[in-house]
C-alpha cells in the first residue's frame, strides 16, 4: 500500500529571517500508520506540518506522498489526499454556517452537489454534530469548533489526516471525545501535540524534533517511557505514567 | 467593549435571517439582484423636484420586508447608521435652493423639496440593498452576480472582504480587551497609542487572513467560489421580476399619487 506513503527526504529549511528552522529531516510514515510528532516550541514540528502539506517548501530535499513529489504543479492532488486540521480552529472555519464550511472543500473538486451532501453529512455525524449544522461557526464552543473543523477535512476524504495541536484549550471532556475519534479513524495519521497523553493514546510511533532535527524516531512504547531521551529533548514523561502525586509510587518500571 | 462584542455577534444578522424560509427568501437569487437593481436604476432617474412620483416606489422595499418577515428594528437601525451622511449630503439645499413653491397652501423653499427627494430616494434604495442581503445571503448573491457574467475577482472580492470584516473585527476586539484591561483609568485609547494600536491591528489581521487563506487553499480553493445547488428560475420568479418591473415602469411613467388622488376626489364628487 505504498500510495498512502508519506516520505521527508532530507529536508531543510530557512525563514525569511534566516532562523533555520529544519536541518536534514527524513522520515516515511506508511499507510495506517499513526505517528506523534513532539518537540519544545520553536522545535520544527509546525514547519514539518507546512513543508508536507505544500504551504511552506523546502530550500532543499524532497516530500513525496505516495510516489509522487510535491510540487507547486502536484499541489491539488496531494492536498486532496492530506487533509490537515489548523491548530486554530477559527482559521478554518471562515463560511457563514458550518454545513458550508465542511461543503467547501468537495464543492471545489467540483463533486455533485448530492455527492457533496452525503459527505458533509457523513462527517458531521462522525464528528458528533449534525445538529450543528446550521449555525455560524463563530458561535460555536470550542469542542464544537474543533469538531467542525475535523468534519471539514474528513469531508475531502483524505489518506492522511494531519493534525497540529488537536486538543488544545479543549475542556477535559472535549478533549476526550477527540481522542476517541481519533481513535475511531482507520485513516493515516500524523499529529503534533505538546500533550503527550494523546499523543500515548492514539500514536503508535512518535518522531521527536528537536532544534531542527530529527532527535528520535520509534516506537511510542519505547520513546515516551525513555526519561532521559525526553529530558534531554526539553519534554518530560507523560503525566499518566508519571510518579502517582499523591504517594510518590512510580506507575512503570523504568528505573 | 459589550458594544463591541454584540456587534460582533450581530454582524452575521443578515446572514441569519438569509436562511428564513419565506416566499421571497426561495425566489432565485437572480432574479431578486436583477429586480433590485432595476428598481435602484428608476429610483436614481427621477429629478431633483419629482418627490410625488416617487412616492410609490416606498412599496417595494415595504412589500418584499413583510413579505420575507424580516424584523423592522434591525432594519431600521441600519438605516439610521446612513442618515448622517444623507443630511450631511442635503442640508444645504434649503439654503442654496431658496426659491419659493407654494404647496397645499404653505411656503416652502425649493431646497427642501430636493433635501426630501434626496432622502426619500438614500432610505428607499439603502433599504433595498439590505432587504436584498437579508433575503438572499451574500452568497447566494454572488452565485447570481457570477451569472451575470461579473468577473470573479469583483465577486471573490466582495466576498472576502464581507469575511475580513470579522477577521478585523476580532482582533480588534481581542486587542481593546487586553489594553482596557492594563489601562483601567483610561476611556478608550489614549493618542498616544493610537498609531501602534493600528500597526498592530493590521500586521495581526494579515497574519489571520494569510492563515484563513492557506486553509482555503489546502482545501482546494482556486479563486471559484462554490455555494452549492442553487435551484433553476420558475414561475414564481418570473411573476416576481415581472410583476415589480411594471410596476417600475407604471410608477415611472405615471404619476399614480396623482391619479389616486383624482380618482378619490372623482368619487367623492
Amino acid at each position: 500500500m505504498s500510495h498512502h506513503k508519506v516520505e521527508a527526504r532530507n529536508l531543510h529549511f530557512s525563514y525569511p529571517d534566516g532562523h533555520e528552522a529544519l536541518k536534514d529531516v527524513s522520515f516515511t510514515i506508511f499507510h495506517g500508520e499513526s505517528v506523534g510528532i513532539i518537540g519544545v516550541n520553536g522545535a520544527g514540528k509546525s514547519t514539518i506540518l507546512m513543508l508536507l502539506m505544500g504551504i511552506l517548501f523546502p530550500d532543499s530535499g524532497d516530500v513525496l506522498v505516495g510516489d509522487v513529489h510535491l510540487t507547486k504543479k502536484t499541489l491539488p492532488m496531494i492536498r486532496q489526499r492530506l487533509g490537515m486540521v489548523f491548530q486554530n480552529p477559527d482559521d478554518q472555519l471562515f463560511m457563514t454556517n458550518v454545513y458550508d464550511d465542511v461543503a467547501f472543500g468537495p464543492r471545489n473538486y467540483k463533486i455533485d452537489e448530492k455527492e457533496v451532501e452525503s459527505r458533509v453529512m457523513n462527517a458531521l455525524d462522525l464528528v458528533g454534530i449534525s445538529d450543528l449544522k446550521d449555525r455560524a461557526p463563530f458561535r460555536l464552543s470550542g469542542g464544537e469548533k474543533r469538531a467542525a473543523s475535523i468534519a471539514c477535512v474528513l469531508s475531502m476524504q483524505p489518506d492522511v489526516l494531519i493534525m497540529d495541536e488537536p486538543t488544545l484549550a479543549l475542556d477535559p471532556k472535549a478533549r476526550r471525545r477527540v481522542i476517541g475519534l481519533l481513535n475511531s479513524f482507520e485513516h493515516t495519521k500524523i499529529i503534533t501535540s505538546h500533550d503527550l497523553d494523546l499523543v500515548l493514546e492514539t500514536c503508535q510511533r512518535v518522531i521527536v524534533v528537536k532544534n531542527g532535527r530529527i532527535a528520535a524516531d520509534g516506537a511510542t512504547s519505547e520513546i515516551l517511557t525513555d526519561r532521559e531521551l525526553l529530558d534531554s529533548c526539553g519534554l518530560e514523561l507523560p503525566l499518566s505514567i508519571q510518579n502517582c502525586p499523591v504517594c510518590g509510587k512510580s506507575k512503570i518500571n523504568i528505573e | 467593549m459589550t458594544n463591541l462584542a454584540n456587534a460582533l455577534y450581530n454582524i452575521r444578522l443578515l446572514d441569519d435571517l438569509a436562511k428564513k424560509n419565506t416566499p421571497i427568501h426561495a425566489l432565485h437569487p437572480l432574479v431578486k439582484l436583477l429586480t433590485t437593481v432595476i428598481y435602484l436604476a428608476v429610483v436614481m432617474s427621477f429629478g431633483r423636484y419629482e418627490i410625488s412620483k416617487l412616492l410609490p416606489f416606498i412599496f417595494f422595499p415595504l412589500v418584499v420586508a413583510l413579505l420575507a418577515e424580516l424584523p423592522l428594528m434591525p432594519i431600521v437601525h441600519r438605516l439610521l447608521m446612513v442618515l448622517p451622511l444623507i443630511i450631511g449630503i442635503g442640508i444645504l439645499n434649503p439654503i442654496i435652493d431658496n426659491q419659493t413653491i407654494t404647496i397645499l397652501g404653505v411656503d416652502f423653499s425649493r431646497g427642501w423639496l430636493t433635501f426630501f427627494s434626496l432622502f426619500i430616494k438614500c432610505i428607499v434604495s439603502v433599504s433595498a440593498g439590505i432587504i436584498l442581503i437579508a433575503t438572499t445571503g451574500m452568497n447566494r448573491l454572488a452565485v447570481a452576480m457570477r451569472m451575470l457574467k461579473i468577473p470573479k475577482i469583483f465577486v471573490l472580492q466582495l466576498l472576502l472582504t464581507y469575511r475580513y470584516i470579522t477577521v478585523l473585527m476580532e482582533e480588534f476586539l481581542t486587542m481593546t480587551q487586553a489594553y482596557s484591561l492594563r489601562a483601567p483609568n483610561q476611556n478608550g485609547i489614549s493618542k498616544n497609542n493610537w498609531g501602534s494600536f493600528a500597526g498592530q491591528l493590521i500586521l495581526r489581521t494579515f497574519d489571520r487572513a494569510e492563515r484563513v487563506y492557506q486553509a482555503m487553499l489546502l482545501r482546494g480553493f482556486t479563486m471559484e467560489y462554490h455555494v452549492g445547488m442553487i435551484e433553476k428560475a420558475n414561475i414564481n420568479d418570473f411573476a416576481y421580476f415581472t410583476g415589480w418591473s411594471l410596476f417600475f415602469v407604471i410608477a415611472k411613467n405615471y404619476n399614480l399619487p396623482l391619479f389616486l388622488e383624482s380618482l378619490i376626489t372623482g368619487v367623492v364628487k
